[in-house]
């Protein structure tokens, strides 16, 4: 072998073993499940590949109600989570002086925690008996002698719980980064506060906030982990149906159906993402 | 990347700005307005934020503590240490927390070696497919749990592949990869290739100049990469509960008992894997103070 065909080929040798294993179980898997969304039969008997392309007619016939709540409860957590992360991503990137470190620290921690363990503590924190639901009903957000677990509301305040961090470090990232002289530029111009946030602070910080809701929606579209400690039967989620469908049910054509319609309803979002941004600026920011 | 290097120029040319001190207080904008009052609601939302993200895992420590009669451990009965006393009682809770471990730690062997590999060759060479390559590894960070799970379960299936300890640790390692990539990625990126480059040029070979130059320059962000993997892969349960069989990890075992009542010790159990966690990420950043320090050192003689 001549020496500039090895020096060529020395890249390949660094990305192969790493390729590899990602185009086996991540790519070859992924594929493989069009196929099994194909097939049809029963767990009994076997599976063949039949091209019914009627799985994925029934999957969206009898779960829209499913799908249609996943995409609300992750809609809804976004939208939560956008909300209480952008004052707090803004105060550790401009106010926090020399704890900033020690903010996002905290910021991470609980992913130190696993969020199985995380959503049990709040099934406990949140049981009907409990001070917090006892202050919830003081409140009003609770009636009298009602729960608040086994509720939507406890399914979309777990999924915002468990993605916070999520949505709060792109828009840290994207905030900390912004040149303050621009912003400063604003007000030796004569912009109020609020004028130079709302056009030089706030625009800067668009692709955080897309990064930070695709960080956050994404994973709690198929997420069925809240759903399952902290919600009912009323709350199912698509996740759940997959779960259950692959592994109580066996049904594995449409779980496969039902996991590829969601992977493409997530693919449409990023597709659209990298439409508004570049998909450059979307693999940046989520490192 | 970073903001930091960019100079701080002061607007105020009487009050120069303190490199480290807070001055958004005083008064920056013609119109005089200290916004005081914005910087308070600001830090008390702040607080706020903190607590919610901060409560369910106070909880947890707390009630590791807990003198607790019956199933559900929420109400507090009294201060006792017999839990952590006796943390592995439960034989299924000790397989469970023994598998986990085991797991991660060669998750985070083997993620990060293909992980850092990855990660040089998307940024040090360019290559062809290198864009494809770089956007195929961001993948699996953007696909939802449950679809990774259930794909890598049927293809188990179709190969007759019987699910376990090993398919745990296939899909461990598949998931980690990626974020191994991203943080050695960014590390790789702040880095000066002529100094590599030198090191060719002085006569080392591909080999030497890895192990000699390259490594020892990334080895912070590969410090950082192993940790995260360690962290993925001791916290998943979505992917895991899809490719288990009858194994039982950690986070598995959880899940099965928020029915019954998640007994204290695994309370005890989740506070030690903090700790744990926490002085690995410790050790990290203190080795490289120590590094950057030694370079320092290194760049005054």
């Amino acid at each position: 072998m001549s020496l500039s065909l090895r020096r060529k080929m020395i890249p390949w040798w660094f990305a192969a073993p790493g390729l590899v294993w990602l185009i086996v179980f991540f790519a070859v898997p992924i594929f493989n499940q069009i196929s099994v969304s194909l097939m049809s039969g029963d767990p009994e008997v076997g599976f063949e590949l039949t091209w019914s392309f009627s799985t994925y007619a029934d999957a969206v016939r009898d779960y829209h109600t499913q799908f249609l709540r996943s995409i609300g409860y992750a809609g809804l957590a976004t939208i939560i989570d956008l909300i209480i992360a952008f004052p707090l991503a803004y105060f550790i990137a401009y106010k926090a002086g020399r704890f900033k470190g020690l903010l996002l620290l905290l910021v991470i921690l609980p992913f130190f925690v696993s969020q199985v363990m995380r959503t049990a503590s709040w099934q406990l924190i949140l049981n009907d008996q409990g001070w917090a639901v006892a202050r919830m009903q003081d409140l009003g957000i609770v009636s009298d002698g009602g729960q608040f677990l086994a509720t939507g509301k406890a399914v979309v305040f777990g999924i915002a719980y468990n993605f916070l961090p999520f949505m709060v470090l792109p828009l840290y990232a994207t905030l900390d980064r912004i040149d303050r002289r621009l912003i400063e530029a604003a007000s030796d111009l004569y912009c109020s506060r609020f004028t130079a946030f709302r056009k030089v602070t706030l625009p800067l910080a668009v692709p955080g906030i897309f990064a930070g809701s695709l960080l956050v929606f994404i994973p709690a579209c198929g997420d069925y982990i809240n759903s399952s400690i902290l919600g009912s039967s009323n709350t199912t989620m698509i996740g759940n149906v997959i779960q259950s469908k692959f592994l109580n049910v066996l049904d594995y054509p449409s779980a496969a159906a039902l996991s590829f319609i969601l992977m493409g309803v997530i693919l449409l979002g990023i597709a659209l993402y990298g439409r508004v941004l570049g998909t450059k600026n979307l693999t940046e920011l989520a490192g | 990347m970073s903001t930091e290097a960019l100079p701080q120029k002061p607007t105020d040319p009487v009050t120069p700005h303190v490199p480290g001190v807070d001055d958004s207080a005083t008064p920056r904008s013609p119109r005089g307005d200290t916004g005081r009052g914005r910087n308070l609601a600001l830090g008390l939302w702040t607080a706020l934020a903190l607590t919610f993200l901060l409560a369910p895992i106070l909880f947890m420590i707390v009630f590791s503590f807990n003198d607790n009669q019956g199933r559900f451990n929420f109400e507090w009965q009294g201060f006792t240490l017999k839990h952590w006393g006796d943390p592995f009682q439960n034989p299924d809770l000790a397989k469970a927390l023994q598998n986990s471990l085991s797991i991660a730690v060669l998750t985070t062997i083997a993620a990060t070696m293909l992980g850092t590999l990855l990660a040089i060759a998307l940024v040090r060479h360019r290559f062809r497919g290198r864009t494809s390559a770089d956007f195929f590894v961001f993948l699996p960070m953007a696909s939802p749990e449950v679809v990774m799970g259930a794909s890598l379960l049927a293809m188990f299936l179709v190969l007759g592949i019987g699910t376990g300890y090993v398919t745990i640790l296939l899909a461990h390692i598949m998931f980690s990869i990626s974020y191994v990539v991203v943080t050695v990625k960014s590390r790789l990126e702040g880095m000066d290739p002529h100094i590599e480059e030198a090191a060719r040029d002085l006569g080392a070979n591909e080999v030497t100049t890895f192990f000699r130059v390259t490594l020892p320059m990334i080895a912070p962000g590969v410090a950082a990469a192993a940790v995260l993997a360690f962290a993925l892969s001791i916290d998943d349960y979505v992917i895991t509960s899809f490719n288990a069989g009858q194994t039982q990890t950690f986070p598995l075992f959880i899940f099965g008992a928020t029915r019954q009542g998640v007994p204290p010790q695994v309370n005890v159990l989740s506070t030690m894997l903090l700790v744990l966690v926490l002085l690995l990420m410790l050790g990290n950043v203190l080795l490289q103070r120590r590094l950057a320090k030694r370079d320092r050192i290194s760049q005054a003689g």
